[in-house]
């Protein structure tokens, strides 16, 4: 029309050397098809060498923890017999040097009982990672789905699940699964004694831990809620289902994964600390936390039974951490692509 | 979805003009919205109970219509409502107060599934590129997604559509399978406006579609606008904070102030005589393009103060708490919106370049003194005899012949002013 805004350019000229800034960022294989933000993240992913260290140490537990038994047989133990002859009958401990370690019991055996100390780690692994893991998970299922809840219906909904989740991070939750725990029948559903406590404390520490992702996913919403590709869906037509799983929930993939790969090392270390109290797993079902607590007994006279099932932990939980952060950094759509 | 009928899933609706819709299409020149008393107040509430204790009167009481095939330019402050607006009219938020028709049918309390059928013909550009797009959907699925919202098949199928709408923005339509982060701020804008196109829509409303972009390219991103606005007949509404932007594209320009429209006039009427103070101020702040006037620097009109808050608006006139001309009844009397001249109505109880509507109240409030001492003494001389000219005009209807010729006087007297106070200045 009359007065141009700006100088006139012509429309393709600068529009092609935009493009080409683009397409000179990538490399050139990719001129046409997209990298999505998961692509991206998992080829940052593939660099950040802590963290693929500490996702090889995941995988490489989860397999031990599936395999325990195709191990333990490997090594001809399992994690109940007991080795008697081995220990010193005047003191209690082992045997030999260094709480027993020999090419049979590669970390030892146990004061006491002699029962072999690999496959009781081993063993470990097993109620360890489920617990961490499927608390994780129950956690995970609650806080999105009520986090959702709060962040996209506001009003009262939103009013009541805040007040909720405010109330359980409030709560004493180690005293209450204490005591919850220690008073189970040991029979349940069908479940028996191990069982019934292991399925128990998965619902426990996952109910108490659902808050802290109900937060992050009820604050996430409400941003996404507002930002304009909602609108622009609305002013298309879109009802609330399109918006909440076709807008919002592609959204709130990277901090539920982010959650998820926190959470479990910090429930790992929840079912330890409940083990070690004497609430969690009884013997003679193998756990790295009841191992601890009968370690400590043995501090000076057997320090290699205390240190085994102490680095075990350590290791695992430093191995999901060192992931859980890659993962974050990877998703992090402030970090350089 | 399955009461449309048949023939609109075969269609389709970027080439067969209108055949998507069950109206027949206005012809250009016809009323194709029309707004009135519009009112949009946000609620603050606090406390336990959510008490309401007030409101934000964001959008309070406007008029105006839009017609087929032109563009309105909306422009105001920041903060004054024109988004509200423009969702108002796009029905994503619901009116306090008023009614919205389009093509004659009241839609101001539609819900979503009565819209549905009328979100082909309104579309909406969006402010942020980067917000505007999801960024978990490639382009394929985001300019794909009208398509499926609305059940309509386009013809060829919605990837060919989708790849001749990319071209049509002057995209690479290769571009399918890509995600928005891998474009530029320019570029997302055309992906945004591709989408608000794919429908064939009537009327787009344009929330500020270039102020988040580069100069540079925000008059490629206009003249895009512009020539799809030739080639599919549209009608546009396009929202902007400052004047530089609507004055290349408006047909007519409404200026808002605090949640209403003070003065709404066609762009040429505008530009050559502002009528309202406050579009006079907005006008002095926009850099001139004419290079003999870029050196009218004194010109420019420094508003005192801020805006006040629309929680609890001025009374009268809106302005009065800024304008350099407030007098008494200003601030007990609402001025109503009354056309002046053909085409160019305006709220103002002393509007500029027209008769004064209140010729008994002559006495300046304080704040309009104060106000007066931040606005160049030119400004305010030429403005006085302005104003006297159209009184003479008036007064002496039968010899225009004088008032032409005091008219005519009036630019060299300012100028001369003007140059006179940049001397002293200089002293
Ligand atoms: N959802 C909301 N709830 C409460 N207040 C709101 C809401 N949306 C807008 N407002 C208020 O309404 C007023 C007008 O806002 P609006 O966004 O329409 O202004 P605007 O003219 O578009 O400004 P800008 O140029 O900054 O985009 C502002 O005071 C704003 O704070
Ligand atoms: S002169 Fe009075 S009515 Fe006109 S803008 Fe100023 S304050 Fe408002
Ligand atoms: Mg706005």
């Amino acid at each position: 029309m009359t007065a141009p805004l700006h100088e006139p350019t012509a429309e393709a000229a600068p529009n092609a050397a935009e493009e080409a800034a683009v397409a000179g960022a990538e490399e050139a294989k990719q001129a046409v098809q997209g990298r999505s933000l998961g692509r991206i993240a998992w080829e940052r992913l593939k660099r950040d060498k802590l963290a693929l260290t500490g996702g090889i140490v995941v995988l490489v537990l989860i397999a031990i923890a599936l395999l325990a038994p195709v191990i333990t047989g490997l090594v001809g133990q399992d994690p109940e017999t007991r080795h008697e002859d081995l220990i010193d009958p005047l003191f209690g401990t082992p045997t030999g040097s260094l709480g027993g370690i020999s090419g049979d019991h590669l970390f030892g055996v146990e004061p006491v009982s002699g029962r072999d100390i690999f496959a009781r780690i081993v063993y470990g692994a097993q109620i360890s990672l489920l617990v961490g893991f499927l608390s994780a998970i129950v956690a995970v299922i609650l806080g999105t789905v009520l986090g959702i809840l709060a962040g996209f219906f506001g009003g009262w909904v939103d009013s009541f699940i805040s007040r909720v989740m405010d109330g359980l991070l409030a709560f004493p939750q180690l005293l209450f699964i204490i005591a919850l725990v220690s008073v189970m029948p040991n029979s349940m559903l069908g479940l028996e004694g191990t069982s019934v406590r292991v399925f128990v404390m998965i619902l426990v520490i996952g109910f108490f831990g659902w808050p802290y992702v109900g937060r992050v996913v009820r604050g996430q919403t409400l941003s996404l809620r507002e930002r304009e590709y909602v609108e622009a869906a609305r002013s298309l037509g879109a009802g609330r289902f399109y918006i909440l799983f076709k807008e919002l929930l592609p959204n709130l993939v990277a901090p539920i994964i982010v959650y998820t790969t926190m959470m479990i090392p910090t429930n790992i270390l929840t079912e330890a600390a409940l083990s070690f109290l004497g609430v969690g797993v009884k013997p003679p079902t193998a756990s790295w936390g009841q191992m601890l607590s009968s370690a400590i007994d043995y501090y000076d006279s057997d320090p290699m039974y205390m240190v085994i099932p102490g680095v075990a932990i350590f290791i695992t939980v430093l191995a999901f951490n060192l992931f859980g952060d890659g993962v974050r950094d990877a998703l992090d759509p402030k970090g350089s692509r | 979805m399955s009461e449309k009928p048949k023939d609109t899933a075969v269609t389709n609706p970027a080439q067969s003009q209108g055949a998507a819709t069950l109206t027949k299409d206005p012809a250009p020149g016809e009323t194709l919205l029309k707004v009135t008393g519009l009112q949009k107040h946000f609620p603050i509430r606090k406390g336990l109970l959510q008490r309401q204790v007030g409101a934000v009167r964001a959008v309070d009481g406007l008029d105006f219509e839009v017609r087929a095939g032109e563009t309105l330019g909306v422009v105001g402050e920041s903060g004054c409502g024109k988004s509200t607006m423009g969702r108002l009219i796009t029905r994503l938020l619901e009116p306090t107060a008023g009614t919205v028709e389009f093509e004659g049918k009241d839609i101001t309390h539609l819900n979503v599934s009565g819209m549905r059928p009328l979100r082909r013909d309104v579309q909406m550009i969006f402010q942020d590129p980067y917000s505007s797009l999801n960024p978990r959907h490639t382009i394929g699925t985001i300019i794909g997604a009208p398509f499926k919202l609305q059940g309509v098949t386009p013809e060829g199928g919605v990837k060919k559509e989708v790849q001749r709408l990319l071209s049509v923005v002057g995209l690479n339509p290769e571009h399918y399978n890509r995600y928005p982060h891998e474009f530029s701020g320019g570029q997302r804008q055309r992906i945004g406006i591709a989408r608000a196109l794919a429908l064939n829509p009537k009327l787009v409303v344009a929330d500020e579609p270039v102020s988040a972009l580069d100069v540079s390219i925000q008059a490629q991103v206009v003249n895009l606008l512009d020539d799809l606005q030739q080639e599919l007949g549209l009608t546009y509404v396009i929202i902007a904070h400052d004047l530089s932007v609507v004055r290349h594209v408006s047909d007519r320009i409404a200026v808002m102030y605090l949640g209403k429209i003070v003065e709404l006039a066609d762009r040429d009427s505008l530009y050559k005589a502002p009528m309202h103070p406050y579009t006079k101020a907005l006008m002095s702040a926009v850099p001139i393009p004419d290079p003999a006037r870029r050196g009218a620097k004194s010109e420019r009109i420094l508003l005192q103060g801020d805006v006040p808050s629309p929680i609890a608006p001025p009374s009268g006139c809106r302005f009065h708490t800024r304008c350099w001309k407030a007098t008494q009844i200003c601030k007990t009397t609402e001025p109503p919106m009354l056309e002046l001249k053909p085409g160019q109505r305006v709220a103002c109880h002393h509007p500029e370049n027209a008769e004064d509507q209140a010729p008994q109240d002559t006495v300046l409030l304080s704040a309009a003194k104060e106000a007066g001492e931040l606005v160049p003494d030119a400004v305010l001389a030429e403005s006085a005899q302005t104003s006297q000219a159209v009184a003479n005009e008036t007064a002496a209807a039968k010899k225009p012949a004088v008032a032409e010729e005091t008219a005519a006087e009036n630019p060299a007297v300012a100028k001369e002013t003007a140059a006179s106070e940049e001397s002293a200045e200089d002293k």
